[in-house]
């Protein structure tokens, strides 16, 4: 790539770039100033992105091979091999992309937002530490390391999402966040334990070669017919366990309700790991895997339905939010929810394309979100907004043009990659199909629904914030808008220019491995004529009018009528106690698999503990010991005779055995 | 004529004696002591016995060391017999119940 | 004659025996003892251990018999306390004493231990000496065991005297290495006094007014 220097060392200069900036930044904490803590952070996130550059402009444009190589063997076991290593590929080389440069922007952001925080060098920290996982899990070549940058992301994220660490509830939503994590993470490492069974090997390229040889074995979990027993694919079971990890990483239902709850970090890092990147390591991770979930159809239409379900009800519970941040977080979950049904109807490049589109401008969201937040002097609630679009007009404008992209306007790039899903699932056959496609459909009215709701309140409209705030009320400084113009432009631009190579060129071929039965891609390549095109034939579709009716419905509601609302809430009280509820999910969790485990726990400790091991184990044979004792020391009489007479039968006793 | 049972059922008779005084003498440590000399006396019969009949004299060896461990065993025995009685005033075995259970 | 002098010495040795352990008073029954012990060793005779039969009588009968009568009588054992019990412990004894002479015997009886098995040795000649075949194999084959023998004996009077010694508090010893290695300077000590002028009989007069 560069003269002088191999390409290993370049790869491992953009993982070791923000390490290194991290372990400054936090190790040596008290020992420098802040100047210094950003500083190093954003040199090391930064060079890491110049290098990201170089190595996408290498892969796309001058269409170099993939690069798949090991760096280093931690140790090998029985014929396997724990490797750390990069494979580099297209794919790759985009995520590299947008994650180094979603960091660089919330570095820079930072700078601004977190300003008067006491805690700014350790947050500088943590987040070139996140973006150093997250390097670590996209360029993986084998399942440990992927392993590795899964849980590390995990780790980072329960760091970050409880940097507030006097808050109780930013506390509790970091648990929440890090033990849902933990049930998603029980599910991958059990695939991963599947994958090593199944193929013997952690190496992508290895599994990946194997996999159609495999594709018949099966494995019956449960002995027996019924329930889940029987003879079940392999391949299916793997796919399944591994698409739980994403689940949880993903936030898809019902591993979701982490998500909305994780806005109690600061908003910097909800623009980086709860939109932007950690969040997509799931819908990466079953792009890379497409050879394996090829395999699966049963596994297609579990992720089909469960993506499907994400994007329709978790955009139904934005309507009603009226914390900013978490009006866009549920965005978040119901744009995954797109992804995921993308990637179950083997669309895995315009699932990659969304996860990139939606880093961009849900990345711009979250920063706007942030920048209105400092303006309103770390007030949340919209409720208490309105009319910002004179004080902050460019927080106003970066917002405008996000808030299109999400609701997916012809023209920007929310539009190509959210209508390629719709479509791709419009074409896809198999099981469940037909639910994912009315369920996105619906989820373009509602996405539009709430995004305008969000937009209208907070920038129109009256003006509800107290007489103090309103006095210093002011656009915020240039460390803050740079950024936002910056994540606005490509928000804007990028779908239209990369779609037609991303999406119906050549750009993933070799990386994502598609059976002919499934391809729904090249179903469409086939009408595909260009952006332009797209958007004419676009407009007469019905995605583009549901997304007008949403933005009319919207502008009705809370421009027009600001009344009305709060009349359906009356009328439609049941509906709204659902969603208020979010459809009692965190309920149940916290009744039944919370409550159902201290039971359960209270029971062992009762029954387990108490009763059996403590009184009937211990204390019993140790009371059983005393009382035979008890009993037994009688035989002591301490009287000399009696031992001799002992003494004299065990003697009868043995001559009797001999003679006899 | 004399056979090599004739000394061996002495030993017997002699050790069947000594092991009914361990049982009758329940007051006096000191005829217990006796009764295990009878008891060596029987065995050590048996040993010069055989070593006699099979020709062999390792058999008055073994007997040269039991008497060794014997007097030993007497001598520290009737010291402890002299420290008991001190510290109790009595060698009654009847009354010697200290490792009662 | 032989069989002659077995019986008469079989007899006195289980006579002996039984009144060693019928006796009431310990004293005689250690004479008791040493009867039996003198029988014994006139059957060992006839079986050809003279050396064994002469250290009986000499450690037996010699050491440990006199030992045992010296704490006998040592002891202030009252006598008419030490006879009851005895018929009622009678009949278990018998009956223990009985089995264990029964299974004895059905071992060592005929079949096994009779002259068809073992055929009556060949008498010695006469310069034939017990004592120096014994020493022979002491001193060469067991010579370890000897000195563990001995360092037995010598435990056993260590052991023995430890047991017994008590120190009472005011008893006055000789303390020989003190004695050995006292100093002159220890003993005497020469104090030097200043020669003083008697004071005038008028002060002490004045003193007293």
């Amino acid at each position: 790539m560069f003269e002088n220097y191999s390409d290993s060392q370049v790869y491992l200069a953009i993982v070791l770039a923000p390490l290194i900036g991290s372990i400054i930044a936090g190790v040596f904490n008290a020992y420098i100033s802040r100047a210094v803590a950003h500083t190093v952070t954003i040199a090391g996130v930064a060079i890491s992105f110049i290098l990201a550059m170089f190595v996408f402009k290498y892969f796309a444009f001058d269409g170099a091979q993939a690069y798949n190589e090991t760096v280093y063997t931690w140790m090998v076991s029985d014929g396997i091999r724990f490797e750390v290593g990069f494979l580099i590929d297209n794919l790759t080389s985009m995520m590299l992309v947008v994650v180094s440069f979603v960091s660089l922007m919330v570095h820079l952001y930072t700078i601004g937002y977190m300003q008067e925080d006491p805690g700014y060098k350790r947050f500088f920290s943590y987040i070139s530490l996140f973006t150093f996982s997250m390097y670590m899990l996209v360029m993986s070549n084998n399942f440990l390391q992927l392993f590795f940058g899964w849980e590390a992301v995990g780790l980072v994220s329960y760091l970050l999402i409880g940097f507030y660490y006097k808050k109780e509830s930013a506390i509790f939503a970091n648990m929440k966040a890090f033990i849902v994590n933990r049930v998603g993470d029980f599910g991958f490492i059990l695939g991963i334990a599947g994958v090593l069974m199944v193929f013997n090997t952690l190496d992508y390229a290895d599994v990946f070669a194997m996999a159609n040889s495999k594709a018949d074995l099966t494995i019956e979990i449960i002995p027996g017919d019924f329930l889940f027993g029987g003879e079940w694919s392999m391949m299916t079971v793997i796919c399944i366990l591994l698409f739980i990890g994403a689940m949880g990483k993903s936030a898809q239902v019902p591993l979701h309700v982490w998500l909305p709850d994780s806005m109690e970090g600061p908003t910097p890092i909800s623009a980086l790991i709860h939109a932007a990147t950690m969040v997509t390591a799931g819908i990466f991770m079953v792009t890379r895997m497409s050879p394996l979930f090829e395999l699966s159809e049963t596994a297609l239409s579990f992720i089909l339905v469960i993506g499907a379900i994400t994007a329709l009800f978790m955009g139904f519970l934005g309507i009603i939010q009226n914390d900013i941040k978490r009006v866009v977080a549920y965005s978040t979950l119901s744009q995954l929810g797109y992804m995921t049904v993308a990637l179950g109807a083997s669309a895995y490049s315009a699932a990659v394309f969304h996860l990139m589109t939606h880093a961009f401008f849900k990345a711009l969201l979250f920063l706007a979100a942030g920048s209105v937040i400092i303006g309103m002097h770390h007030v949340q609630d919209i409720r208490k907004m309105g009319g910002l679009k004179k004080y902050m007009p460019i927080t106003y404008w970066t917002s405008l043009l996000g808030t299109l992209a999400l609701i997916g306007f012809p023209g920007f790039s929310g539009f190509y990659s959210k209508d390629s899903i719709i479509e791709a699932v419009h074409a896809s056959s198999i099981a469940g199909s037909d639910f994912a496609y009315y369920a996105v459909l619906a989820g373009v009215f509602i996405t539009a629904l709430y995004s305008l709701r969000l937009f209208f309140i907070v920038f129109h409209g009256e003006e509800r914030m107290d007489h103090h705030t309103k006095e210093h009320l002011k656009e915020s400084p240039w460390v803050v808008t740079v950024p936002l113009v910056l994540l606005a432009i490509p928000s804007v631009i990028i779908g239209g220019m990369t779609i037609s190579s991303v999406l119906y060129g050549d750009y993933f071929n070799n990386v994502v491995i598609v059976q002919q039965a499934h391809d729904v891609l090249g179903h469409l390549k086939e009408t595909y004529h260009g952006p332009l095109s797209m958007i004419l034939h676009g407009i007469t579709q019905a995605p583009f009018f549901l997304m007008v009716a949403g933005i009319a419905t919207a502008w009705y509601l809370y421009m027009k009528n600001p009344e009305l609302p709060a009349k359906i809430k009356g009328s439609f009280g049941l509906i709204y106690d659902i969603l208020d509820n979010k459809y009692g999910f965190d309920t149940f969790n916290e009744k039944v698999i919370a409550g159902g485990t201290r039971g359960l726990g209270n029971i062992f400790s009762k029954f387990g503990d108490i009763m059996i091991i403590d009184g009937f184990v211990v204390n019993g044979s140790a009371k059983s010991v005393a009382w035979f004792s008890g009993i037994i020391r009688h035989v002591q009489t301490g009287y000399l005779y009696h031992y001799a007479f002992a003494m004299i039968l065990g003697l009868i006793g043995l001559l009797a055995l001999v003679i006899f | 004529m004399l056979t090599l049972t004739h000394f061996l059922v002495l030993g017997a008779i002699l050790f069947s004696i000594s092991l009914a005084g361990v049982f009758i003498n329940r007051k006096n440590v000191i005829i217990l002591l006796m009764c295990v000399e009878l008891m060596l006396l029987a065995v050590n019969t048996n040993f010069i016995a055989f070593s006699h009949f099979l020709g062999d004299t390792a058999g008055q060896v073994f007997v040269f060391f039991i008497l060794t461990v014997a007097a030993a065993e007497a001598a520290i025995g009737l010291a402890i017999l002299v420290v008991l009685f001190r510290n109790k005033r009595t060698i009654n075995v009847e009354e010697l119940d200290t490792l009662k259970g | 004659m032989e069989t002659i002098v077995f019986y008469v010495f079989s007899a006195f040795m289980i006579l002996s025996a039984l009144m060693v352990i019928t006796v009431h008073n310990p004293v005689r029954a250690a004479f008791f003892l040493v009867l039996t012990f003198f029988s014994s060793a006139a059957v060992w005779l006839l079986l050809e251990a003279e050396f064994l039969a002469i250290i009986l009588i000499i450690v037996y009968v010699g050491a440990v018999m006199v030992l045992f009568l010296f704490v006998v009588m040592m002891l202030d054992v009252n006598l008419a306390e030490l006879k009851k019990g005895f018929v009622k412990n009678l009949p278990l004894a018998v009956i223990v004493a009985l089995a264990m002479f029964a299974m004895i015997f059905m071992v060592v009886g005929g079949e096994q231990f009779g002259v068809q098995n073992f055929a009556v040795p060949e008498r010695h000649a006469a310069d034939y000496s017990n004592v120096s075949a014994l020493g022979q194999l002491l001193y060469t084959e067991y010579v370890y065991s000897f000195e563990i023998a001995a360092v037995i004996l010598l435990v056993g009077i260590v052991a023995a005297i430890s047991l017994t010694l008590r120190r009472r508090p005011n008893t006055r010893h000789q303390k020989v290495e003190d004695q050995v290695a006292v100093k002159g300077a220890d003993r005497l000590r020469v104090v030097k006094v200043e020669s003083q002028p008697r004071k005038h009989t008028i002060d002490n007069a004045e003193v007293k007014k």
